[in-house]
């Protein structure tokens, strides 16, 4: 080889590891400039005088009503707060144990070719656009709860967070999946050779087992609850009710973000609000996202000694 | 390593090849704004483009206010908005581009209160209606109806009509916080053509399926169309319009003489709204 070409693939390769290195600094600095963004955009509400005679921190938590465009408006953010923890909530009572379930069958009773039946099915729900499953929960699924059920509100926080349920079971299940395979045969083996069959063995060694992956499963999908905009934004009806009640109309905090911020003139009280839900929501989200991610790592440690 | 290579300038003449497409795609008219216009706006569009070879326009919803910004930032050529501007707005034209703005009714609205078509109540008073919106009415008997808690629908407030509504038939005053707000007026239109108690407002245009209700006033009780909102009459009428940063010229001139021209104009017949002259 002669030395001319060395260099030249010398120089390629560099070209090639600097390349990388842009592309994951890019995606870094991203998530900080994001982030910067947000905050950039929210902290007139504390600091800057001309917005604070419009909206004042105080007014996040001060009152039970959200309207924004009024006389006399008012930005509280508890009915919006609320609407978002229910709908999350009903999301999970719903997908849980679904997929869960689906995670636990498909790992240690479905046979081989069951078992990539299963997984990819599931994911494809992953692949339905969220304003896809918002539309049929808009058209059809609340029609049909209603006419079964009688509700007063044909759109409400469990229609919503049925339709929810279904965006975030993929995410669920793939995690936990992951965490209960993680689990040793060892352990099976031990279980089954004691006599156990093999229900026990799966409800009581193996599930106990991965538990703190699929508590770190359940609480990602809680996060990615949170965040969905389109479903909530179609099917929840978007009243600012502070309502615990589940069959009452629901505003979450990304539909007002998502709803509100088209019209809203720049630069103006409402605008900054707008900003500081979305800071909230970030704040909660990477919170949730972070506890999760400690937790199977944690889980993964505890099966496998230190892991690096 | 050839075919990196290969596949290197193959995606580098793809960026070229798309980066022209966008500039050559930036030669088109573009009209932003107003849902309520949004069906009018494309139909105008299409025909025209139909009968101009070559000229292309984009027409896209999100709201009045959504239009007025694009306007303010430059992004659109021509906003459609169902609402005047602001004046907070215009000042912020006025400080970008030292112009007021040019305001050009297009089309007429008579903003409509939609029930569901088995509910028996044909017509409403404008206070009965405040009381329904601002949540001092709840329940149908209230009005004459059936005992059913009223289910109230209405936009985002995003909307100019959720503003024009608000304005003209709460007199100023907060919508209730139990009012369902859907994106869109064929989304109103489909919950209440579903929710036998409900009710909604928006176009004209778009009441299919559902009973148009009439308000009653002290001259008599009246349902939009085209003689009760010219006149007046019809209390919730109101302007629809374009807007432009500056006086228009070369296509975007020819294209408003041609929605202002009677050619034009028919086709607000058609999509269900009414003309300005």
């Amino acid at each position: 080889m002669s030395l001319k070409r060395t260099r030249f693939k010398y120089f390629g390769e560099s070209l090639i590891e600097g390349n990388i290195k842009l592309t994951a600094t890019v995606a870094i600095a991203a998530v900080f400039l994001i982030f910067i963004f947000i905050m950039k955009e929210s902290l007139p509400i504390f600091f800057s005088g001309q917005v604070r005679q419009e909206i004042s921190f105080g007014q996040f938590f001060n009152g039970i009503q959200w309207q924004p465009v009024s006389e006399n408006p008012r930005f509280s953010l508890w009915p919006i707060i609320l609407g978002s923890l229910k709908v999350t909530l009903i999301a999970l009572l719903f997908s849980v144990p679904v997929a869960v379930g689906a995670a636990l069958f498909s790992s240690e009773f479905a046979g081989r070719k069951l078992k990539e039946a299963i997984k990819p099915t599931v994911e494809l729900l992953a692949g339905i656009p969220s304003v896809v499953l918002g539309f049929f929960a808009l058209m059809v699924m609340a029609s049909f709860l209603k006419s079964v059920f009688g509700w007063t509100f044909r759109l409400n926080a469990i229609n919503a967070g049925i339709a929810l349920g279904f965006a975030i079971i993929p995410a669920i299940y793939s995690l936990a999946e992951d965490a209960i395979n993680a689990v040793p045969r060892s352990y099976r083996e031990a279980a089954l050779g004691l006599g156990a069959s093999p229900w026990q063995t799966a409800a009581k060694v193996v599930l106990p087992a991965a538990l703190p992956g699929v508590s770190a499963a359940v609480l990602f999908g809680m996060g990615r609850a949170v965040g969905e905009t389109m479903v909530v934004l179609m099917a929840a009806g978007n009243a600012p009710l502070f309502s615990f009640n589940p069959l009452d109309s629901t505003r979450t905090m990304t539909a007002t973000i998502a709803a509100e911020l088209g019209e809203v003139v720049f630069g103006s009280g409402h605008y900054h609000a707008l900003f500081f839900i979305g800071l909230v929501l970030f704040a909660v989200t990477f919170v949730i996202n972070m506890v999760s991610w400690a937790m199977f790592d944690g889980l993964m440690r505890k099966l496998y000694g230190v892991k690096k | 390593m050839k075919l990196k290579t290969l596949l290197f300038w193959a995606s580098i003449a793809l960026i070229v090849v798309l980066t022209c497409t966008f500039v050559m795609a930036g030669k088109a008219i573009t009209l932003k704004g107003s849902d309520t216009l949004l069906l009018l706006g494309q139909r105008w569009a299409e025909l025209y483009m139909q009968k101009n070879p070559g000229v292309v326009i984009q027409v896209t919803g999100g709201g009045s206010g959504v239009g007025i910004a694009a306007l303010i930032n430059g992004s659109t050529d021509i906003c459609q908005a169902s609402r005047k501007m602001k004046d907070s707005e215009k000042q912020k034209l006025r400080d970008r581009y030292f112009s007021m703005g040019v305001e050009i009714p297009v089309a007429k609205d008579g903003v409509t209160l939609y029930i569901n078509e088995n509910n028996p109540i044909e017509e409403m008073t404008l206070d009965q209606i405040r009381d329904i919106y601002t949540g001092k009415v709840t329940n149908w008997s209230q009005l004459g109806g059936p005992d059913a808690k009223i289910i109230v629908y209405g936009r985002e407030n995003s909307s100019g009509t959720y503003v024009f509504f608000r304005e003209t038939a709460l007199k100023n005053a907060d919508y209730t916080s139990s009012m369902q707000s859907l994106p869109g007026t064929a989304a109103v239109v489909n919950a209440v053509a579903k929710d036998k108690y409900g009710i909604g407002y928006g176009g004209a245009a778009y009441a299919k399926g559902v009973k148009e209700l009439a308000i009653k006033t002290a001259k008599g009780s009246f349902k939009p169309n085209t003689e009760t909102v010219k006149s007046g009459q019809y209390p919730l009428s109101r302007d629809l319009y374009w807007y432009l940063q500056s006086k228009p010229t070369g296509e975007i001139k020819k294209l408003i003489d041609w929605v202002l021209s009677p050619e034009g104009q028919e086709v607000v017949k058609k999509v269900g709204y009414f003309t300005v002259k």
